[in-house]
């Protein structure tokens, strides 16, 4: 039951994210071909606003529900990783149109057929998962 | 109501994806979702096979409960909350994309041409859908995130390997966009 507020911010994120548009394939597109402001000003609205979010967990002034100072984990270092992975996330988002969340949104709209790029994503997860080791980091 | 009803604007939206960000390091976690998909390897039995996928899953059972919530979301959206299912692109953009054999381009969330059932009982429409999957999994998982955990909490913290993630995100978007996806459809 502790998690059900987990499940209250996913319905909520679903919600937004549709009525938003950024689940729609064509919002997609048009960013990458820079023919609209749009997707671009969800992104941006939504980092800078979380920056001054950040900031204010750092400084300890917004603790989480325990009353506990938030610690914001490092993301992990290695150039060749984050550039080589971003780009082979980038064709991936610009060919099917969604990322992780957008594909479970669109199975709540009954897009059935993206059920088969979540089956891809997982065995691409996979699939890193099996060469992690010898991939350069 | 109507508010709720139309589509919402960049700055409506975005900000509300920043509450959402709150919410989750509130409650004690950080914003992202593509590790879930090594979860469900997890669950599945990849730790079998390799190392990697040996870990408690249900450490993070929170975060799938979070994925059964973007489903019923988008449910509850697209049905009780959408007075119009059409976008309003740049007319330019629906010009393109007609051009390519997309037709009605906005008229609907995603374009049947490559997500209706049909399509997908093709070899070329399934394989797009598959590898489209695929390079979405492992791109996401060897650069250490995806959309929401680089390009919002990685970039809002100021983390340079989000930067750098990002610019790969568009690197592969444009490449896309511009050089493979004319090829694939046109």
């Amino acid at each position: 039951m502790k998690n059900i507020k987990f499940l209250i911010i996913g319905i909520f994120f679903g919600i937004i994210m549709t009525k938003s548009e950024a689940i729609s394939r064509y919002r997609i597109y048009e960013m990458f071909k820079f023919q609209s402001f749009h997707m671009y000003g969800i992104i941006g609205s939504a980092v800078a606003i979380s920056m001054i979010f950040m900031y204010l967990f750092k400084k300890g002034t917004i603790k989480d529900y325990l009353g506990n100072q938030i610690n914001i984990k490092e993301k992990k270092k290695g150039f060749i990783r984050t550039l080589i992975g971003g780009t082979i996330f980038g064709l991936g988002w610009a060919l099917a149109g969604a990322c992780p969340a957008p594909i479970f949104v669109l199975i709540g709209h009954s897009v059935f057929p993206i059920i088969i790029v979540l089956l891809g994503a997982i065995l691409g997860a996979f699939i890193y998962g099996l060469l992690s080791k010898k991939l350069p980091n | 109501m109507d508010i709720i009803l139309q589509p919402w604007t960049w700055y409506i939206s975005g900000p509300l994806i920043a509450f959402v960000l709150f919410l989750f390091f509130y409650f004690g976690k950080s914003f992202g979702v593509s590790r879930n998909l090594e979860t469900i390897c997890t669950i599945a039995g990849a730790g079998k096979i390799s190392d990697y996928f040996k870990k408690d899953w249900k450490e993070r059972d929170w975060a799938l409960i979070f994925l059964v919530g973007l489903i019923i979301g988008g449910f509850i959206a697209i049905n009780y909350l959408s007075a119009t299912k059409t976008i309003q692109l740049n007319p330019k953009t629906v010009q393109e994309l007609a051009d390519l054999g997309f037709e009605n381009a906005g008229n609907s969330f995603v374009p049947s041409e490559i997500f209706s059932i049909e399509n997908m009982l093709t070899i070329k429409g399934f394989s797009i859908l598959l590898i489209a999957g695929i390079l979405i999994g492992f791109g996401t998982r060897y650069a250490g995130g995806c959309t929401s955990g680089h390009a919002i909490a990685g970039l809002s913290n100021l983390q340079l390997p989000s930067l750098i993630a990002v610019i790969g995100f568009f690197i592969g978007g444009l490449l896309m966009t511009w050089i493979f996806f004319p090829l694939i459809f046109g």
